[in-house]
C-alpha cells in the first residue's frame, strides 16, 4: 500500500485552482472527498502519493493558498 | 438575426438595439455551455464531492479564472460570483460604509449606485456628487477636490448607459491610490467591450453583470475584491458555504464569505463560455468593431433634421450607445413607433439612470436610446437611420 497524503482547502475554489495548476504538470494525483476524521475544511481535497510532496508543493508554491498538508 | 416578428407585418425582420439593457444574441457557446451544465453535468458545485459536484466546482472556477484573465487580477480567488452587478455594488456600498464616512460618487451614476448611497445618507453616511458636463464627462480634478479626512471611497462608472460617455477611471484610479481611499468602478457597462486592468487601474471594487457586454445569461455577474480589501467589506448574505460547516460563523476567506447559497451554476457555464469568447476574439477587435458601428451612426445621425443627439460625438469616447430625441417628440410614442413600424427594439425613458439625465437636460422625459453590440451589422445601424429618417418628417 502506498502511503498517501491530503492537501486540503478552506474553500472549494482553492482545490479547483490547485487542480486546474496541477493537472498542467506531469504529477499523479486524485480530488476525493476530505475524509471528516480529518478536518471539517471544505469537502474535497488533493491526495496524492507521499513521493509526489516536494514536486505539489513546488508546482503550487506562491500560487494556490492550501491549509494543510496531511499524511492520511 | 434568426427572429421575427409574429406582429401584423409577417415575418419582419427584427433589429436588437438594446444591448446596454441585455445583449442579444449570445455566442452560440454561451447556449451550448448552459444546456451541457444542465442536462449531461448537473450537480450542486463542490457541495458534495461526488464527480458531478467536482465537475459542476470545475466549471465555476473556469469562469473565474477566465474573468480573472479579462480583468487582470492576477488571482480567481479574488472574483466573487452575484446575480448581477447591482449585488456586487450594493455589497461595495452597504458593505463598506458606516456612519461618518464619506463617499463620493458621480452625477452619471445608475441607480444601483445612488439608491443604496442615498439610503445611507439617510442614516449618517455623507455623500459628495461630482457634476460632470453635459456630455458626462467628470474632472477629475473636481473628484480630487472633495477628497477629505472621512472620505473612504469613489464610486465611479467606467461608462454610461444613458450617453456612452468613457469615464476617466486611469486617472481617478491614481488619484484614489495617491489618497489611499478605495476606488470602487461601476463595469456593468463595459466589462468585455473595453479594456480594465484592475491592477494597473487601481481599482480595489469592481462590480460586472453577466448579461450585457459580457455575452453570458441573466442572474449572472459578481464583484472583484483586491487583496486586502475584504477584511473591511461585510458580505450582504450570510448562510451555506460548503466550507467551515462545524461553525455558526460566516467564513472570513475569499470567495466563500460574500458566497452564501447554491451558485447560478448553469448560468456561469454561459458566462464563462460567454467570455472565453471575449478572450478569443480580442477585446481591441469588439471595440474596434463597435467603434466602427456607432461611427458609423453618429456621422449619419447628424446630417438628419429635428434629430437632438446627447453625449460625445466622437466614437472613441464612447462605447456603443446613443441617446437621441426627435423633434422634441415622447420617446416612448418614437420607441413604439420603431418597434411595430420598423422592427426596431430599443429603450426610452430614464435607463435607471435618472441622475444622468438630469446632467444631459433630458430629465424627466428620457430620451430614446440605440445600443448596438458585436452582433449587429452595418446593415442594422443603416437601418436605424432610415428609421429615424422616416419618423423625423412624419
Ligand atoms: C451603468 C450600470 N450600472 C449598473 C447596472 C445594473 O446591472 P444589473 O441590472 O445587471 O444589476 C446597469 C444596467 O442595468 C448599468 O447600465
Amino acid at each position: 500500500m502506498p502511503e498517501y497524503y491530503v492537501l486540503m482547502f478552506k474553500s472549494v475554489t482553492g482545490a479547483m485552482q490547485a487542480e486546474k495548476i496541477l493537472k498542467k504538470s506531469a504529477i499523479p494525483f486524485k480530488i476525493i472527498p476530505l475524509p471528516k476524521t480529518i478536518s471539517t475544511d471544505c469537502g474535497i481535497c488533493i491526495r496524492f502519493e507521499a513521493e509526489q510532496l516536494e514536486s505539489i508543493k513546488l508546482a503550487l508554491a506562491s500560487k494556490v493558498e492550501y491549509s494543510d498538508i496531511r499524511k492520511i | 438575426m434568426p427572429v421575427t416578428s409574429n406582429s401584423k407585418q409577417e415575418n419582419m425582420k427584427l433589429i436588437y438595439l438594446d444591448n446596454a439593457a441585455t445583449s442579444w444574441p449570445k455566442p452560440e457557446d454561451t447556449y451550448k455551455a448552459a444546456d451541457s451544465y444542465a442536462r449531461d453535468i448537473g450537480g450542486s458545485p463542490g457541495r458534495s464531492g461526488h464527480r458531478i459536484s467536482v465537475e459542476a466546482a470545475r466549471i465555476v472556477f473556469d469562469a473565474r479564472d477566465s474573468l480573472s484573465m479579462l480583468m487582470g487580477a492576477g488571482n480567481p480567488m479574488r472574483i466573487v460570483f452575484c446575480k448581477n452587478a447591482t449585488e456586487a455594488l450594493n455589497i461595495s456600498i452597504f458593505g463598506l460604509l458606516n456612519p461618518g464616512d464619506h463617499a463620493i460618487a458621480t452625477g452619471m451614476e445608475h441607480n444601483s449606485v445612488l439608491r443604496p448611497l442615498k439610503a445611507l445618507e439617510k442614516r449618517g453616511v455623507e455623500l459628495s456628487i461630482a457634476q460632470c458636463s453635459p456630455e458626462g464627462e467628470v474632472d477629475p480634478f473636481i473628484i480630487n477636490k472633495m477628497i477629505k479626512k472621512n472620505t473612504r471611497v469613489i464610486y465611479m462608472l467606467h461608462a454610461s448607459n444613458v450617453t456612452g460617455t468613457i469615464m476617466p477611471v486611469e486617472e481617478v484610479g491614481k488619484i484614489a491610490a495617491g489618497k489611499g481611499i478605495l476606488f470602487c468602478l461601476d463595469a456593468a457597462q463595459t466589462m468585455g467591450a473595453l479594456d480594465i486592468d484592475v491592477l494597473k487601474m487601481n481599482i480595489s471594487l469592481l462590480a460586472f453583470t453577466g448579461h450585457k457586454s459580457l455575452f453570458g445569461f441573466q442572474g449572472t455577474g459578481g464583484l472583484y475584491i483586491r487583496e486586502g480589501v475584504e477584511a473591511m467589506l461585510k458580505p450582504l448574505l450570510l448562510g451555506g458555504t460548503g466550507s467551515n460547516s462545524e461553525k455558526f460563523e460566516q467564513p472570513d476567506f475569499m470567495p466563500d464569505k460574500y458566497e452564501s447559497g447554491t451558485l447560478n451554476t448553469h448560468g456561469i457555464a454561459g458566462l464563462g463560455a460567454g467570455v472565453d469568447f471575449i478572450l478569443n476574439t480580442g477585446v481591441a477587435a469588439i471595440r474596434k468593431k463597435e467603434i466602427e458601428l456607432s461611427g458609423k451612426f453618429m456621422e449619419e445621425a447628424g446630417t438628419v433634421k429635428g434629430l437632438r443627439l446627447f453625449g460625445p460625438v466622437d466614437p472613441l469616447k464612447k462605447t456603443p450607445v446613443v441617446s437621441f430625441l426627435l423633434n422634441g417628440r415622447d420617446p416612448a410614442d418614437i420607441a413604439l413607433k420603431l418597434d411595430e413600424q420598423f422592427g426596431i427594439l430599443s429603450r426610452a425613458g430614464l435607463h435607471c439612470a435618472p441622475s444622468a439625465h438630469m446632467t444631459i437636460g433630458s430629465f424627466p422625459g428620457g430620451t430614446n436610446r440605440f445600443s448596438f453590440g458585436y452582433f449587429n451589422s452595418m446593415d442594422d445601424v443603416k437601418a436605424a437611420i432610415k428609421a429615424v429618417e422616416e419618423l423625423s418628417i412624419e
